[in-house]
């Protein structure tokens, strides 16, 4: 069977692109390691422990970033859904109430309108009214989306502006959790992505949760005419003497197409293709992997005990955002109440969902014997958590569950468990192996927009506008 | 002959459902009087391509600013296609 393109990975960047190429009447193949779609955001389901019926959960999704109101234009969502062909309301988007970050002796909310985070960091940090007001002039008129910029410092550029040492580790800890593969710090124009997507954008979540966006996904990929296989490993990247990609290995068979996109990962991608054709160029793998528990309690949290939708919480000095000396870092952690973007709804079930950052290489060592212990250990520690933040809610726990770097690995097939890729990123896709193509993570644009847009975006510029 | 207006007018209509094209003005951007981008712009000439057989080059892509720079540059390819 012949194919104009093959996407490796049912991922949301697989299966943004499989669209797109399928809308412009290229045959178009997805071929999926895992039985189901999703990737990064994927779901499952478990059966209660105690009490009967089984209950569905999604992997992550905390938050969609880049929240707009219905007829709002420009923006990086509204481009999402005209490129899809999706109308707003299909989304069912439910905003957040607010957020906040969190740490020791200072709090600042933000929420979906710019102007809550503009007059806290006014109120909490007088003295650096005129310096933030230059750095969101700054990001705003910051071209983020030059695919030939090069790296900058973060952090080197936030110095620049302010001189609170505080508030510019509060800025940068949700950007840094929410889409940095470097440790402690990131690539500016990823910085400014974050920026916007969460702090002037904002959040919500679709009634339903990452199964509505598969969902959505999947029809529309089948109304295209593209394919997806599951259950189906690509174990090898077919390369010719010309240094051209042509075709894969799946499953023991060959399959052939004049292009090859990959959502991977490019060290992943890297392993099963040629190695010669990369000429000892090896990107790196990243550093950071997280671990989250989830609870489920008969009731939810009462508003008054706590009406945020995302904490994002530090209890030390310092916000390290880097692969931790222990297995995790409980110092600091996102919770998610998932319930307060429905703050209308009060009956039924209580969620919270607590990540915190995680070490890779001791989970790995781990024993079969010593994992669940572990993996125990962390559940404890984080439903403490939960209890601190809200020490008078009496809900009964009904059901918990936390997964690994190692769960995190073994559904995705990141190396290392990676959430945010490798370090080195390939900001127009291309790679040392002509029509072979990154997308999703590891071209740059991560999370579950982030990720749509790099697999609409290499599509067309790579399978649509230079058609092979 | 072919409505070359009416096409892409329909066309923009599709791609960009939420925008009004009732009233645009033929000598005016499109980009001025709508939201479209450079993603938006390719999804034009791909739905030229796919509905009409009609090539437009990428160097050809400025010739499709306005409606009227739109009909001048298309017609031919209509007449030919
Ligand atoms: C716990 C957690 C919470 C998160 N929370 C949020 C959030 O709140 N908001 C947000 O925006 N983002 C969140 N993210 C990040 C988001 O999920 C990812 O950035 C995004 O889904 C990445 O999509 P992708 O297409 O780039 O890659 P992936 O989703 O990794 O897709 C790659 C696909 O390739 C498949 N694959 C791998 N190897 C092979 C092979 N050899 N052959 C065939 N297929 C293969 C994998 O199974 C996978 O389906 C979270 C991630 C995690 C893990």
């Amino acid at each position: 069977m012949k194919y104009d393109a093959i996407i490796i990975g049912a991922g949301m960047s697989g299966l943004a692109a499989g669209i797109r190429l399928g809308m412009f009447d290229k045959k178009v193949l997805i071929l999926e390691k895992h039985s189901i779609p999703g990737g990064l955001n994927s779901y499952y389901q478990r059966r209660n422990f105690d009490q009967g019926g089984i209950r569905q959960f999604d992997v992550g999704l905390h938050a969609l970033t880049n929240f707009i109101k219905k007829g709002e234009k420009g923006k990086p969502f509204s481009k999402l859904l005209k490129q899809l062909r999706f109308s707003y309301d299909e989304f069912n988007l439910c905003p957040q109430t607010y957020s906040k970050i969190s740490f020791p002796d200072c709090e600042l909310k933000f929420s979906n309108d710019f102007e809550l985070l503009r007059s806290e960091v006014f109120e909490k940090f007088p003295k650096e009214r005129d310096n933030f007001q230059r750095l969101v002039e700054k990001i705003l008129s910051f071209n983020e989306l030059d695919l030939s910029q090069g790296h900058l410092s973060s952090r080197e550029i936030l110095k620049e502006c302010l001189h609170d040492e505080l508030l510019i580790e509060m800025i940068l800890c949700p950007p840094l959790i929410y889409g940095s593969a470097w440790e402690n710090d990131m690539d500016f124009s990823q910085f400014v992505v974050m920026f916007k997507s969460l702090y002037v954008e904002g959040f919500s979540r679709p009634k339903g949760g990452v199964r509505t966006i598969i969902t959505l996904l999947m029809n529309k990929l089948k109304e295209v005419g593209g394919e997806v296989k599951f259950k189906t490993s690509v174990s090898q990247i077919l390369v010719n003497d010309r240094g051209e990609a042509h075709g894969v290995v799946a499953e023991g068979r060959e399959i052939f197409a004049p292009i090859i996109f990959s959502s991977i990962g490019y060290p992943e991608t890297v392993k099963i293709a040629s190695q010669n054709f990369f000429s000892g160029f090896s990107p790196r793998v990243g550093a950071m992997t997280f671990l989250e528990s989830i609870f489920v309690f008969d009731q939810k949290i009462p508003l008054k005990m706590n009406d945020s939708t995302i904490i994002f919480y530090n209890n030390d000095k310092n916000y390290r955002y880097e692969s931790p000396k222990n297995y995790f870092d409980p110092t600091s952690a996102v919770i998610c109440y998932p319930d307060n973007y429905e703050p209308n709804l009060t009956e039924g079930e209580g969620v919270v969902r607590l990540t915190y950052m995680a070490n890779y290489d001791l989970w790995h060592k781990l024993s079969r014997e010593e994992y669940l212990p572990m993996k125990e250990r962390v559940s404890d520690n984080a439903l403490e958590l939960v209890k601190k933040i809200t020490p008078e809610f009496q809900g009964k726990l009904l059901f918990k569950d936390t997964f690994s770097p190692l769960t995190i690995e073994r559904y995705t097939w990141h190396l290392n468990g990676t959430v945010y890729g490798s370090i080195d990123k390939t900001k127009d896709g291309r790679t040392p192996v002509k029509n072979l193509f990154i997308i999703g993570t590891d071209q740059g644009f991560l999370g579950i927009v982030g990720s749509m847009l790099s697999g609409i975006s290499m599509a067309n510029l790579h399978g649509l506008m230079e058609a092979p | 002959m072919a409505n070359v207006r009416q096409i892409v007018v329909d066309i923009i209509s599709d791609i960009a459902p939420d925008e009004d094209v009732t009233n645009l003005d033929d000598s005016v951007s499109l980009r001025e009087q709508l939201d479209l981008d450079s993603m938006d712009f390719l999804d034009i000439v791909m739905e030229l391509r796919k509905r009409h057989k009609v090539e437009v080059p990428q160097e050809d892509y400025p010739k499709l600013a306005t409606l009227e720079s739109c009909v001048s540059y298309l017609t031919p390819k209509f007449v030919t296609a």
